[in-house]
């Protein structure tokens, strides 16, 4: 008989969650969004075969990780919900609750309170290995009696113990036997009360809802139901935080307890070799040292590295238009094919070798350990500037995309501290500006080494920090003028150091690429076909006014056939709806120095960044013969502007280009994000406001100073 | 009787060993409860940022880094 099992995986951040996860599901699981959050979830689908050949099929949630049943912040509510909500549609037939083994105490202590709640569970002992390397030992039969549930050893990285995980699912599993506390005697009317009113496996699941008060409104519960509940606490005059506080000390009483029965620990903190890698990484110089070298590199591998793959992407999207505008019949189908669809396509597909290995460097900080001291020494920094050591990461997530280093912000507790790096993590250089300043720097930068380094090089460093910089200013004047609701919060777990695992940096960069190709993707291609519409398209009669002017015997007489073809085709793109919007902005945008093209162009930036290569690309090719074999960089060189018969890209407005693109909020993705994220339109307006002024007024100052 | 001398965790020097005694911030002592930070429990400070803040403690088995003003709500007794 089959039967659809629903699992969940449960434990502390940094106890190899997610490589269990992983491990049971592999390629076979999907990224979505919790409803009315912006939490990632996380769904993988297996079958487990158990031995006399039945299938049971499962899903397995990996829930965010948290240090308890008390939410802290929004992503730490899921699990409450899930876990204490019996009518939650995730609540999970079996819970494995993942332990990191050298840091046990802790993480028994979340272990304790799943347990009390009686929902089916399977204990999973992590890091065993390193566990025998320091010394420990634990008694996992005596663990697994004195807990009531099974208890299963394993080293997740080396996939030690993954086969009893999975042998012990298919066992037939029951409520945990035992419980820790008895929360009758805590608080014995209010879990009658409340047991009477809601249908929950536990009296501590009754507790924990007279706790969490302000969390039941999103129980799958009638109104008068939670009305009655919160009666019942204010009645008992209920004493939420002495309660909490209560159980947390009785908790780890019994837990103390049980590791003296089950656990013979001689770990010598300072012997480990983490505490002399962090003598190295977090050292008053060094560390500062290596940091920045973590980041020269990155920077520097992701320009270099990801040309190859590219320039190939570029080559193989060349190869496509020639053969497709061969093959088909010229026309309005093939036009919309070469210069639509195709353009658009490439303009998403060129992407993916730059966050492909950003966030494989990313992924590798992070599964190392690396990024929570990049924490831990940045923090006193960060927070000069209203930051949160926390918002490092966001920042340089941020790099890659703002999208997902906003919804990262989501550990930051701080509120206001949260909103800041919310507000400014846009201004860091995102990967859909690269191909904007690659382009504009191949075109006005010449390609010299300056004291050996490459002088493009440098001038993409430069905007980099110029990103960077803005940040932080930002961030230090949002700091005085955004109230703080509540404290400061820090408090970080220092993780051991770990080889990272090849696997899980893969899975995380698939997840990354989908959801850019999918999420970003859609957007790009879409706006790259409305482009091409408005390129190609005129109020009225236009383009045949156009050619029927070009048809008179005068003209025929004067111009040869191609000069005829190349004027049409100038005369129809200024004529055409792009053109008109563009040249409706030009007077807004000329202080900047730039003309009525890029005009367009910044029109549709306002989508997404990466569109003004597509849109110049557009622009170009279809201002030019569709065969030409000429890349976009050529044809904007060769573009002279006609009032100073200079070539219209000099150094002051490549520069003003490249500020504007810097600065302005031109990302219809991240906007969405804030907005989700900040529960209200306000700081996204606000965003937009600040930062596109703030680009307006950058740009201009540059090319009033630099112009020729 | 051996003689104790309280101070904050704040101002406990590098390597010097301590037991924790009470904190003065109830909101925030549940969360240092939570992290493993229970009276009674023994503490020493691993290492202090470079530039003076946050710390880092071993408390139950791990590394745990605060900022110094979090440090400064927990009470502890020096260990001679």
């Amino acid at each position: 008989m089959n039967r659809k099992l629903r699992i969940a995986l449960v434990g502390n951040p940094n106890s190899g969650k997610s490589t269990v996860f992983n491990a049971l599901t592999g390629l076979n699981q999907k990224v979505a969004n919790f409803p009315g959050v912006t939490v990632d979830k996380h769904i993988g689908f297996t079958t487990f075969v158990s031995e006399n050949g039945e299938n049971v099929d499962a899903e397995i949630i990996d829930l965010p990780g948290i240090y308890s049943l008390y939410p802290k912040s929004p992503d730490e509510q899921i699990p409450f919900h899930i876990l204490c909500d019996p009518n939650n549609e995730l609540h999970p037939d079996l819970t494995i609750i993942i332990a990191d083994g050298t840091n046990l105490k802790r993480n028994l202590f979340l272990c304790s309170q799943v347990v009390d709640l009686k929902i089916p569970v399977i204990l999973c002992i992590n890091m065993i290995d390193i566990v025998k390397i320091r010394g420990a030992e634990i008694d996992f039969a005596k663990l697994s009696e004195k807990l009531g549930v099974p208890v299963i050893p394993m080293t997740a990285r080396k996939s030690e113990g993954m086969d009893d995980l999975r042998k012990a699912i298919l066992q037939p599993y029951s409520k945990p036997k035992n419980y820790f506390l008895d929360f009758r005697s805590f608080a014995p009317g209010v879990v009658d009360s409340i047991r009477q009113v809601i249908h929950v496996n536990s009296d501590y699941n009754a507790f924990l809802v007279a706790n969490n008060l302000e969390l039941i409104s999103n129980f799958d519960l009638p109104e008068n139901k939670k009305q009655q509940i919160l009666r019942i606490d204010e009645e008992a005059g209920f004493d939420t935080k002495q309660m909490q506080a209560k159980e947390t000390l009785e908790r780890y009483k019994v837990i103390s307890e049980l590791m003296k029965e089950c656990v013979t620990d001689k770990s010598e903190e300072k012997k480990s070799n983490s505490y002399k890698i962090d003598n190295i990484l977090t050292h008053r110089f060094w560390g500062y040292i290596i940091f920045l070298l973590v980041l020269f590199l990155v920077f520097q591998a992701i320009f270099s590295w990801a040309a190859y793959p590219m320039n190939a992407v570029d080559s193989a999207f060349r190869w496509m238009n020639e053969s497709i505008s061969h093959a088909l019949p010229a026309g309005i189908l093939n036009d919309l094919i070469v210069n639509g669809i195709l353009a658009g396509l490439n303009g998403v597909v060129i992407f993916i070798p730059q966050i492909a290995l950003l966030f494989f460097f990313i992924a590798i900080l992070e599964d190392t350990g690396y990024m929570a001291r990049v924490s831990f020494i940045m923090d006193k920094l960060m927070r000069k500037f209203g930051l949160n050591g926390k918002s490092v990461i966001p920042l340089m997530s941020g790099v890659a995309c703002a999208v997902p280093a906003i919804m990262s912000t989501r550990t930051i507790q701080n509120r206001k501290e949260r909103i800041i790096t919310i507000l400014v993590t846009p201004l860091m250089s995102c990967s859909a500006r690269l191909p904007v300043y690659t382009l504009l720097i191949a075109l006005v930068i010449p390609d010299h080494k300056l004291f050996g380094l490459n002088q493009q090089g440098l001038v993409l460093m430069g905007l980099y920090l110029i990103g960077f910089l803005a940040a932080i200013s930002a961030a230090w004047v949002l700091k005085t003028i955004i109230k703080a609701k509540e404290r400061s919060y820090f408090m970080l777990e220092l993780p051991l150091y770990r080889v990272p695992r090849w696997s899980t940096i893969g899975l995380h960069i698939i997840e990354k690429v989908k959801i850019f190709l999918f999420d970003a993707g859609k957007i790009i291609i879409a706006i790259s076909i409305v482009l091409w519409v408005l390129a190609s398209f005129a109020p009225g009669k236009t383009f045949q006014h156009i050619e029927e002017k070009y048809r008179q015997p005068e003209m025929v007489k004067s111009f040869s056939q191609d000069e005829i073809d190349k004027k049409i085709k100038s005369e129809k793109l200024e004529s055409s709806y792009a053109g008109v919007m563009g040249r409706v902005i030009e007077p807004v945008i000329k202080p900047l120095g730039y003309d009525w093209k890029i005009g367009i162009a910044l029109i549709t930036s306002f989508a997404a960044r990466e569109v003004f290569v597509g849109t110049m690309s557009t622009i170009y090719s279809v201002g030019d013969n569709a065969a030409s074999k000429l890349t976009v960089k050529d044809k904007m060189l060769a573009e002279i502007n006609p009032s100073t018969g200079l070539p219209q890209y000099s150094f002051a407005v490549g520069f003003s280009l490249m500020l504007f693109y810097a600065f302005a909020m031109q990302c219809v993705s991240t906007i969405a994000v804030v907005y989700r994220e900040t529960k209200g339109i306000k700081w996204a307006l606000i965003q937009i406001f600040f930062m596109s002024g703030l680009a307006y007024l950058a740009s201009m100052i540059a090319y009033q100073i630099l112009k020729p | 009787m051996v003689k104790e001398t309280t101070c904050l965790l704040s101002e406990l020097k590098r390597g010097q060993e301590a037991v924790i005694d009470s904190f003065t911030d109830h909101e925030l002592s549940l969360k240092l409860l939570e992290m493993g930070c229970i009276p009674g429990e023994q503490i020493h400070v691993t290492r202090i940022a470079p530039l003076g803040d946050p710390i880092a403690i071993w408390v139950s088995g791990y590394q745990l880094s605060l900022r110094k003003d979090e440090a400064a709500t927990v009470r502890v007794r020096i260990v001679e």
